[in-house]
């Protein structure tokens, strides 16, 4: 792998860094906020964050300045920030450590970013789980009041910037950023149709950005060093940066790596992660958080940039990788994600609500080997139902597990029907749902 | 009368938002916090602190999965069972909470100490098997681990074992990265 310089984690990373304003400060924070606030039109700004090549860290991967761009520039106001630090997609836990370890850098990036888009307001919707970030969070940004950095009139340049944290209370779907924004609004965490978009009509219907912790978190760097020196890192013009890569499943190393979007699956498992936790072999890979289709041993050098995993089939979405060994059942990890997305469906679309359900129990049914042969048919069709009929893109990312799986390793499925019609008639109970949760 | 106490704040919260209604989720936490769950008496408070009928509170409030609508236990025992998790060994774990603590997955103890749910993804992957305790994070569980998390939180009401600002791996855990 070749050598490169960390640009999120590098603070934390330093011996006796605590995230405190004065260490943030000592390493040279905020001093891109103060280099940019009524110095550097907000224009430019943007200008700048859409050269730079940065792309949402949420798992859509959308470019951060044209979203910026969409911002109405005649608008009255007000208009909002949102940051999304809803971090929920299974798989993933790396924004949880930027505001734990670092709130200063993701704070500076929300006050240019405001700045950059006109807004005095920025709300921070943070899982509600997520009680010693909450905590750590608004700890920082009373410091960052005190020091000026933020409230109104910062630095003399007129311009205010108000941050507050609000608490999410359990609702996977909340990470969707119109059902943060119903959230936010006191409602249920029901995704909005679109259009029209957030940049037009977001929270109270005002002009809205809603922004990824670690996208922000980007945003100082990319004022300090500059746009190009953004883009050369990845693989410029389309997937730029580092990104800070979650790890997790069946290896020696799991954690948070940094690395340049266009490392392999290989640099990350194997090289930082440390391989495998046994001699079992890799079997099988989740390569961006639950929403992304499995992969295979064969797709270990495959670049993690948005682009790379797209043509092998999956995405590169929020930058949760999942390792499974040889051994590990398919069926069984297809069914553990859809039993997650059976219970985050929001209900809206009649597609995701109802089939996630049915999946689940053809699934379960599967597995106690009690399916029928004309299963796997159902499940297809299911799957091709939810795909593309739904209001958000939940109901796309619920049959990534269950395609995929059923793509690579459907022997799996048909071995465990075999068995079902081989012990067919020994039985007598009828196959009933047992959610195994309360 | 939940919030006559916290009237300081309530009014802080209301500041935040242009809109009162953005205050639902703050008060509902902030409820839960104070009764352990949210009381049918709270949802009528925050109805009128934002003018708007308990059923529209009540409505939003069993949209998510944090809040409790009845009495839970002290301690909340809430271990994730999401894929990540199981792969590293939650299965086991549960059913090991499950003896020891002699309930099901959604009671309480007869102590009225502990209430065990197994809970979807709490975000912390590299680190599972993993459960959340209230407002605590545990970790890199074992039997052993959680048995002392129990122990602690049975006699002094508190556990030295919980998480503190995350970061994995640790300086200096594993090797440096090139």
């Amino acid at each position: 792998m070749k050598t490169f310089e960390k640009i999120l984690l590098t603070n934390m990373e330093r011996s006796g860094y605590t995230g405190s304003l004065a260490d943030y400060e000592g390493a040279g924070g905020y001093k891109a906020l103060k280099d940019v606030l009524g110095k550097v039109p907000p224009n430019e700004l943007i200008e700048m964050v859409k050269k730079s090549g940065l792309r949402g860290r949420g798992g859509a991967g959308f470019p951060t300045g044209v979203k910026w761009g969409f911002i109405p520039k005649d608008h009255p106001g007000p208009r909002y920030l949102c940051c999304n630090a809803d971090e929920s997609e299974p798989g993933t836990f790396k924004d949880r450590q930027l505001m734990e370890r670092d709130p200063h850098q993701v704070l500076e990036g929300i006050a240019i970013s405001c700045y950059a888009i006109g807004a005095q307001t920025a709300y921070i919707y943070i899982r509600g789980e997520f009680r010693l970030a909450a905590k750590i969070l608004e700890r920082a940004i009373a410091d960052a009041y005190r020091a000026g950095h933020l409230g109104s009139d910062v630095y003399g340049s007129g311009i205010t910037v108000n941050v507050s944290v609000h608490a999410g209370a359990g609702a996977y779907i909340c990470g969707e950023e119109t059902a943060l924004l119903e959230s936010l609004e006191g409602k249920r965490g029901k995704p909005r149709t679109k259009p029209p978009f957030p940049a037009t009509h977001g929270l109270y219907q005002k002009p809205t950005v809603v922004n990824n912790v670690e996208t922000l978190a980007n945003v100082p760097h990319i004022v300090n060093r500059g746009a190009e020196w953004f883009s050369s890192i990845g693989v410029p013009p389309k997937s730029t940066g580092t990104r800070v890569f979650c790890l997790s499943g069946h290896v020696k190393r799991p954690g948070n790596y940094e690395l340049p979007v266009n490392a392999t699956f290989r640099d990350l498992i194997f090289e930082l992660g440390g391989g495998m936790r046994s001699d079992k072999p890799l079997k099988a890979f989740i390569p961006g958080g639950a929403s992304a289709p499995f992969l295979t041993p064969d797709h270990v050098d495959v670049q993690m940039d948005f682009e790379s995993v797209a043509m092998a089939g999956s995405m590169s979405g929020s930058g949760g990788i999942t390792v499974m060994e040889e051994g590990t059942s398919m069926v069984w990890a297809a069914l553990r994600l859809m039993e997650f997305f059976y219970h985050e469906s929001c209900g809206k679309c009649t597609p995701c609500r109802e089939g996630s359900s049915w999946i689940v129990q053809i699934l379960q049914r599967i597995l106690n080997k009690q399916g029928r042969p004309e299963d796997l048919r159902t499940l297809t069709e299911i799957c091709e139902n939810i795909g593309g009929r739904t209001v958000c893109a939940f109901g796309d990312a619920e049959i990534a597990p269950v395609q995929s799986t059923l793509k690579y390793w459907r022997n799996e499925y048909e071995a465990l029907i075999e068995e079902a019609e081989a012990l067919k008639g020994s039985r007598k109970e009828i196959p009933v749902l047992s959610v195994a949760q309360v | 009368m939940i919030f006559h106490k916290h009237q300081d704040t309530v009014n802080d919260i209301l500041s935040r938002y242009p809109v009162k209604r953005s205050a639902m989720l703050p008060l509902l936490n902030l409820a839960q916090k104070e009764e352990g769950y949210v009381s049918q008496a709270a949802i009528r408070e925050i109805a009128g602190i934002l003018d708007l009928t308990p059923p529209q509170v009540f409505e939003t409030a069993t949209f998510y999965t944090m809040l409790n609508l009845k009495p839970i236990g002290k301690f909340h025992v809430q271990v994730c069972r999401s894929l990540m998790c199981a792969l590293v060994g939650a299965d086991p774990l549960i059913d090991w909470l499950r003896k020891h603590l002699g309930i099901g997955l959604g009671q309480t103890t007869g102590d009225k100490l502990f209430t065990l749910s197994a809970v979807e993804c709490l975000g912390s992957c590299g680190t599972g098997p993993m459960m959340q305790i209230n407002d605590d994070y545990y970790e890199r569980l074992t039997e052993a681990k959680v048995g002392q998390i129990l122990k602690d939180l049975r006699e002094t009401g508190d556990c030295s074992l919980k998480s503190g600002p995350f970061m994995v791996p640790e300086r200096g855990e594993g090797v440096a990265s090139s």
